[in-house]
Formats: C-alpha cells, sequence, structure tokens
C-alpha cells in the first residue's frame, strides 16, 4: 500500500483539489480514496490501469464531496476561484503574457470542463479510460473536451486574448 | 436553409479535430496518430488550430505542476484508518499485487522503451556523478566543514534560489544520444520522471524570468523536444 500511495498520491491529490478546490477537502479526499482501495482490493479487476482506477474513486468521491456542500457557496467559491489573487486576466494579457491568462482562464472552467481538460493533457489517459473515469460514452468524452476547448477559448476572448480559435 | 445546413456543419467539430487533444498528450494509438499526423500535414487551418492545442497542453501541466503535494497528515490518517481496520485474508492485497505486475505486462512499447531507457540514461549519469566525485576527491586527505572565508558572504531575501527547472517530454522516436547530447550541450541533468515527462535542471544558479522564457523557447526549438514547460 505504501508503494501505491507513494506513486499516486500526488497526482490523486491534484486531480481532486482542481474538482474540490479545497486542500483541506482534498487532502481527506486521499486518504478515503487509499483506503477504499484498500478494502475492495480485491476488486481490482486489472482490465485498465491503477492510475485509471484511482481516478474514478477520486471522482467519485469529489462529487460525492461537492454534494454535501450549498450550490450558492460553491458558485461564490467558484468566483473567488477566478478572481483571486495577483492579476486578472485582462492585466495579464498587457503583460504579454497569455500563459498567464490561460492558467487563469483553465481555473475558471466549469467542473464539468475542467476535468476532463486534466484527465486528457495532465493525467494523459486516453478517449477509452477517460469514458471509464467519467461513466460517459468515447463519443461524449471527445465532443465534452472539443466544448471545453471551445468555452476556453471564449473566456481567452473576454479576457482579451485572440489566438485564432475558434 | 442551405445556409443553416453550412452553419450548422461549420459548429459541428470534424472526428479528427476532436482527436487532437490526444495527439498533443500522445495518447492516440498508431493508427489514430498517423491519420492526425496526415490530416495536419494537408490542412494548414488544423495545423494552426493544434499549435493552439499545445499551448493548452503546456499550461495545463504548468496549471497542475503548481499544485503541490498533500501533507504527511493525510498519509497519517490513512494508514491509521488502516491500522484501525479489521483482520483480513492476506489474499486480496496479494491479489492486488499480482494485477498491478500484471498491469505492467500489459505495458505498451512504447511506455516499456521510455522507462527501459531512462533507467539506462540513470545509470550512465549516476557512473557519471559517482565517476566525477571520486576524481573531485581524489587529492584531498579531508576537508572540515567550517566557513570559507575566501568566498563572499552573500544572502537574497527569499533565501536559496534555486537553478531552474523545466518538464520536457521528448518526441517518441529521440534516441538516448540525442538526449545525452541535449543534456550536454543546455548543462541539464534529469531530476526526476513520471509518465514520459522529464523534470530538467539547468546548470547551478538561477536564472532571471527571462533567462528562463528565453531557455524554454530554444528548448522547444530543440528537434528531440516535444514540450518544455516550467517547473518548480
Amino acid at each position: 500500500m505504501q508503494v501505491l500511495y507513494g506513486r499516486h498520491h500526488v497526482r490523486v491529490f491534484r486531480f481532486g483539489l482542481r474538482l474540490v478546490r479545497d486542500e483541506q477537502i482534498a487532502e481527506d479526499l486521499i486518504s478515503e480514496v487509499f483506503l477504499d482501495v484498500w478494502r475492495q482490493a480485491g476488486k481490482f479487476e486489472g482490465r485498465s490501469a491503477v492510475s485509471t482506477w484511482l481516478l474514478a474513486i477520486t471522482r467519485f468521491k469529489a462529487l460525492s464531496a461537492l454534494r454535501r456542500r450549498k450550490d450558492a457557496e460553491l458558485e461564490d467559491e467558484a468566483a473567488n476561484a477566478i478572481e483571486d489573487t495577483s492579476d486578472d486576466p485582462e492585466v495579464a494579457v498587457t503583460k504579454k503574457d497569455t500563459g498567464e491568462a490561460l492558467r487563469k482562464c483553465l481555473t475558471g472552467l466549469s467542473a464539468e470542463h475542467r476535468e476532463i481538460v486534466d484527465l486528457v493533457y495532465y493525467h494523459e489517459k486516453s478517449v477509452e479510460e477517460v469514458a471509464e473515469i467519467v461513466g460517459i460514452p468515447e463519443n461524449t468524452v471527445k465532443t465534452r473536451l472539443f466544448y471545453a476547448r471551445k468555452k476556453l477559448a471564449e473566456l481567452l476572448k473576454a479576457a482579451g486574448v485572440e489566438r485564432g480559435w475558434p | 436553409m442551405m445556409a443553416l445546413s453550412k452553419k450548422m456543419l461549420e459548429q459541428e467539430p470534424g472526428e479528427i479535430e476532436m482527436l487532437l487533444p490526444w495527439h498533443a498528450a500522445g495518447t492516440l494509438n498508431a493508427r489514430d496518430a498517423r491519420r492526425v499526423e496526415e490530416a495536419l500535414a494537408r490542412d494548414p487551418e488544423l495545423a494552426r488550430q493544434y499549435a493552439v492545442i499545445r499551448e493548452e497542453y503546456a499550461e495545463t501541466i504548468g496549471l497542475n505542476e503548481t499544485l503541490g503535494a498533500p501533507s504527511a497528515r493525510a498519509m497519517q490518517k490513512l494508514f491509521a484508518a488502516i491500522d484501525a481496520e479489521p483482520a483480513r485474508k492476506p489474499s486480496a492485497l496479494s491479489s492486488l499485487s499480482t494485477r498491478i505486475s500484471g498491469f505492467f505486462d500489459k505495458l505498451s512499447p512504447r511506455t516499456l522503451a521510455w522507462s527501459a531507457s531512462l533507467g539506462a540514461l540513470v545509470l550512465v549519469l549516476q557512473a557519471g556523478v559517482i565517476g566525477a566525485v571520486l576524481m573531485r576527491n581524489q587529492a584531498s586527505t579531508f576537508q572540515t566543514a567550517s566557513l570559507s572565508m575566501n568566498e563572499p558572504m552573500t544572502r537574497t531575501l527569499s533565501g536559496h534560489v534555486a537553478p531552474p527547472r523545466v518538464l520536457v517530454r521528448f518526441v517518441p522516436d529521440a534516441k538516448i544520444s540525442d538526449i545525452n547530447a541535449l543534456l550536454d550541450s543546455y548543462q541539464a541533468s534529469i531530476v526526476d520522471a513520471k509518465g514520459g515527462m522529464f523534470r530538467l535542471q539547468f546548470g547551478d544558479k538561477a536564472m532571471s524570468k527571462d533567462q528562463v522564457s528565453s531557455l524554454i523557447s530554444k528548448l522547444q526549438g530543440e528537434k528531440i523536444v516535444n514540450l518544455a514547460v516550467a517547473t518548480p
């Protein structure tokens, strides 16, 4: 278990943190995820990668944690997450730092869009693996990422960043 | 009606277009990767979109890398909970380890090749470092840990400033000799590696933000580099 934890806990934590946006909750999540793994070790069928299995459990636990919180509280938090610290996207653009604006806008995506962007780009999951983690058909995975990227482009455009797409 | 259909068609993403993010992440199967490559070569519009996607890909990795790691509290909590669990049959865990081993057996040849290459590279680097340390220490018999008065005593407001680190992903067909040459020419060393990404450290001195930016631009221009992004 220590080896498994050592190998995967940082990525599990980061995936959970991007969903729940609260370090304390994300830390609690990883304890719960690995405890579940300990309890359900016999159920792991080895059909998918261990990391895919772990991320699917993390996602389920993160969504349960989010459901326990009020919607209004979440909306406030989402707004704060975009506006907090340093510069807003507009200021970042005046500094010609598109990268910084991109990161801000990535944070401003909805939870549904954030998770798919992270799973594909950061966790390097294939179409099939994302479908397994999120529990949606493979075609929906592809279109959801496409629209997440479109939303990202809209946020960037609103912040004054034109990238030539769409 | 015709105009409406055309507009709808324009809004619908094409099949290849939807695969671009996975191509950037290197997670497509060989057949799809070839289809995307061919489409990129003949469609400049698609190639422009792919450049935008590579930017998103790099920044998503950069953003996630800044999130840090959980504190030791999470691990303590987990192992305290495991200790409190009722005694169990050992078969379940051994079954997990068997399956995890099975998973490694099923890794793609590309991933296995990378892992093996990295292992070999680390061994070569390690041998080099040990050799260098032995050569350097040969002349002196012992050295005290006292303060050297020949060096100026300086300090920075932020304490020790570390040399820059960059997450680098090499193209799938990069040879070990090419990677070694790149490491030599940039005076870089591999700090760690995970999932096909290498964390490289450059030199032993801190660099300004502009220097780091130009270093990353230069790296991105290297033939064998697929992606370079700043990392703590």
